[in-house]
């Protein structure tokens, strides 16, 4: 425990201060607060859940810029998936598996073939949009909405308890993925095996790790969290899908991913910020508290993103072999 | 003695394989599209031919044709000369519609000038406002450290943003329910020679010059060399940071000029909805011509054409305009994925382009 809190002071002390002064705000007003948070919470969501995506793709040394695309592919099969099984529960666990065959595409892509990794990910992209953009049909709606989940007890705590235990299913359960990645990356042998493949493949090679399955397997995985991250925008965020449904979140992911130190919790406390800084926004601008237009209110997410990576990129230190194909020499 | 003619002629074709495979993946493309088409009810090559006679067999359509081409030549040069220096602008579109508006208000609120001179200025007003939107991202990239992809992305976002309220308020046509600026001025438009838009021949031209610029100048082998090895570049003494910021002004002043001649020579004025796209298919451009300057005027001329055929399909055969996106993107997914390649030629296999750089230089 005290481990876990020294190896993670940044991110927990930065939840700590945004615990104190959302409830400080809470105390002044209970709707408001509550409804910001809601609201900056559920934009953190698929964010967070595409950081994950990146962070294990880079973590064992595979760039992944397409995470757009899967999440664009997952919310277009989990929408249509529910519409045409009748089932939200299918959808979703279509959407998982769009998501999974979209990180195998990256992995054969990436690993097997060594395509250029950034290629690669624009490649899903534009494939991505132009296949959901071709099989769309509009006018259809879910068989029905996502059902809302209290955890018992911890949804009574005030603020916290409506804000993060009182949930969509997808939305409940990335606060326990975010915790079982960062247990998987640091605390398993699995995690110290796929750092190794990330920092320095040739040594982890030498030492008996088979870095391009590894790679392979990894990169598959995390696909299914960009599926969730997707079924999640298009089931439980929007309740529909459109044409360009993802508008860009997979990108702010990865600058999420750079901000929080390719570290599980350290994403999780930069989305937050992402997410809060846009409900806060978009509450002052509601209020009339400042009178900018909206269009400049929705810019807000894409400017911070600049701001914090040319903040924050060379003062963290990226996974060494992240980008870099592995050949075996010999 | 025959013996060595087949091998020659195998090797004609190993050779040039950067022509080959593109083609062979367009009609792969074309042949996977076509099973999309059939399970849709409609005969493949009726779609087609609705496409390529609409396009090309009628003299509005090809019109029309030259003019989605225009902007997607520069579009993908842009794109191509940025890969060349090994920075990938996926902001092409960005810097091509902020030029477009720039382009306009130039055309509409500049009224003192001569016909030829309103042009020059109005294509460079665009051409500035697109290298200095690119430019952003190269200072960043190179004194930052921040991914030209992700910046570009971001930059993207921020230019829709920004021209939507430009032209939702100031700069909005009065009295008028759609989102555009008033129409530019007689003295700015650049006129059609025939079924030919001037512009085209401009594109044409400037595709020539960085082709010649690439391969025959000192700046064009500085460009190469930190494209192919950045490392002996460095050595070699090249000012990387400059290359950078150099690389995408340049990259953005192309796209700027795409959507600048666009505006002049074929909307007439800015509305967002008519320049959607062209940047992303500057990118699909530009891997199909795999980053060969001359080469993306075919390119472009084959995206052009799916683009200009694409409306007239839906209204013949009710397929969706949206079959266009999926052929490109096979196309793009065949010519980029070395699976072709390697199915055509095993081991004699060309590398395709190589952009990825870390995060941090």
């Amino acid at each position: 425990m005290l481990d876990f809190i020294s190896e993670n002071r940044k991110p927990i002390i930065t939840l700590a201060l945004v615990t104190v002064v959302a409830y400080v705000f809470y105390f002044l007003d209970e709707i408001k607060t509550t409804s910001v948070l809601v609201f900056g919470w559920g934009y953190a969501v698929p964010l967070v859940l595409a950081a994950m995506v990146g962070i294990i793709g880079e973590r064992t040394g595979v760039v992944n810029i397409g995470i757009e695309g899967q999440m664009l592919m997952s919310a277009f099969a989990s929408f249509f998936g529910s519409v045409i099984t009748g089932s939200i529960y299918l959808g979703m666990v279509i959407g998982i598996l769009a998501g999974l065959v979209m990180g195998a595409f990256l992995a054969v892509a990436a690993v097997k073939w060594e395509m250029d990794q950034i290629i690669a990910g624009v490649v899903i992209n534009i494939v991505a949009a132009g296949l959901t953009s071709f099989f769309y049909a509009p006018g259809k709606t879910l068989p029905q909405l996502m059902p809302v989940v209290s955890i018992p007890i911890l949804s009574d705590i005030p603020l916290i308890g409506p804000v993060f235990f009182r949930n969509g299913l997808f939305a409940l359960a990335t606060l326990f993925i975010v915790l079982a990645v960062n247990y998987a990356i640091f605390r398993t042998r699995w995690g110290l095996r796929s750092r190794a493949v990330g920092e320095y493949p040739s040594a982890a090679d030498a030492a008996g790790i088979n870095v391009l399955r590894t790679r392979m397997l990894n990169v598959t995985l995390a696909g299914a969290l960009a599926g969730c991250a997707g079924a999640f925008l298009a089931l439980e965020a929007a309740g529909t899908f459109a044409r360009g449904l993802t508008a860009g979140r997979g990108f702010l992911a990865l600058a999420i991913m750079i901000f929080g130190a390719w570290n599980p919790l350290g994403a999780l406390a930069a989305a937050l910020f992402f997410g809060l800084s846009t409900a806060i926004a978009s509450q002052l601008q509601a209020d009339e508290v400042i009178n900018i237009p909206q269009q400049f209110v929705n810019l807000l997410p894409f400017v911070m993103t600049l701001v914090v990576l040319a903040i924050a990129v060379g003062r963290v230190r990226p996974p060494a072999a992240a980008g870099q194909p592995y050949t075996k020499e010999g | 003695m025959t013996e060595t003619k087949t091998s020659n002629k195998i090797g004609f074709f190993v050779r040039n394989q950067s022509i080959v495979v593109p083609i062979a993946a367009i009609f792969v493309a074309f042949f996977l599209g076509g099973i999309l088409i059939f399970l849709q009810g409609v005969n493949p090559l009726v779609a087609y031919r609705a496409i390529f006679s609409e396009a090309w067999f009628d003299s509005d359509g090809l019109l029309r044709t030259f003019q989605k081409t225009t902007p997607l030549v520069l579009a993908g040069l842009a794109v191509t000369v940025g890969l060349r220096i090994g920075l990938f602008n996926i902001g092409a579109q960005g810097q091509l519609i902020s030029a477009a508006l720039a382009s306009a208000l130039a055309g509409i609120y500049i009224t003192t000038l001569p016909p030829i001179l309103h042009v020059l200025v109005s294509l460079t007003c665009g051409v500035i406002v697109g290298a200095l939107w690119a430019g952003i991202a190269g200072l960043l990239k190179a004194y930052r450290g921040v991914h030209e992809v992700i910046s570009t992305i971001m930059l993207n976002s921020i230019a829709i943003g920004i021209l939507d309220y430009l032209v939702s308020n100031p700069f909005k046509e009065p009295d008028q329910a759609l989102q555009r600026t008033k129409k530019i001025a007689e003295t700015a438009i650049l006129p059609n020679i025939g079924v030919i838009p001037f512009g085209f021949i401009l594109a044409v031209i400037i595709c020539l010059l960085v082709s010649w610029m690439l391969n025959r100048t000192t700046a064009g082998f500085r460009f190469n060399t930190v494209g192919k090895n950045k490392f002996a570049a460095t050595y070699a003494g090249i000012n990387m940071k400059l290359m950078v910021v150099t690389g995408m002004l340049l990259s953005g002043g192309l796209a700027g000029l795409g959507g600048a001649i666009e505006t002049l020579g074929i909307t007439y004025r800015f509305e967002p909805a008519f320049n959607a796209g062209l940047g992303f298919d500057g990118i699909t451009i530009a891997l199909l011509a795999r980053a060969n300057p001359l080469a993306t005027i075919p390119a472009a001329i084959l995206v052009g054409t799916l683009r200009a055929g694409g409306a007239s399909l839906q209204f013949e055969t009710g397929i969706e305009p949206e079959i266009v996106d999926v052929l490109l993107a096979i196309t793009l997914l065949l010519v980029s994925a070395p699976i072709l390649a390697k199915f055509l030629f095993k081991g004699k296999a060309q590398k395709s382009a190589n952009v990825t750089s870390g995060w941090g230089n």
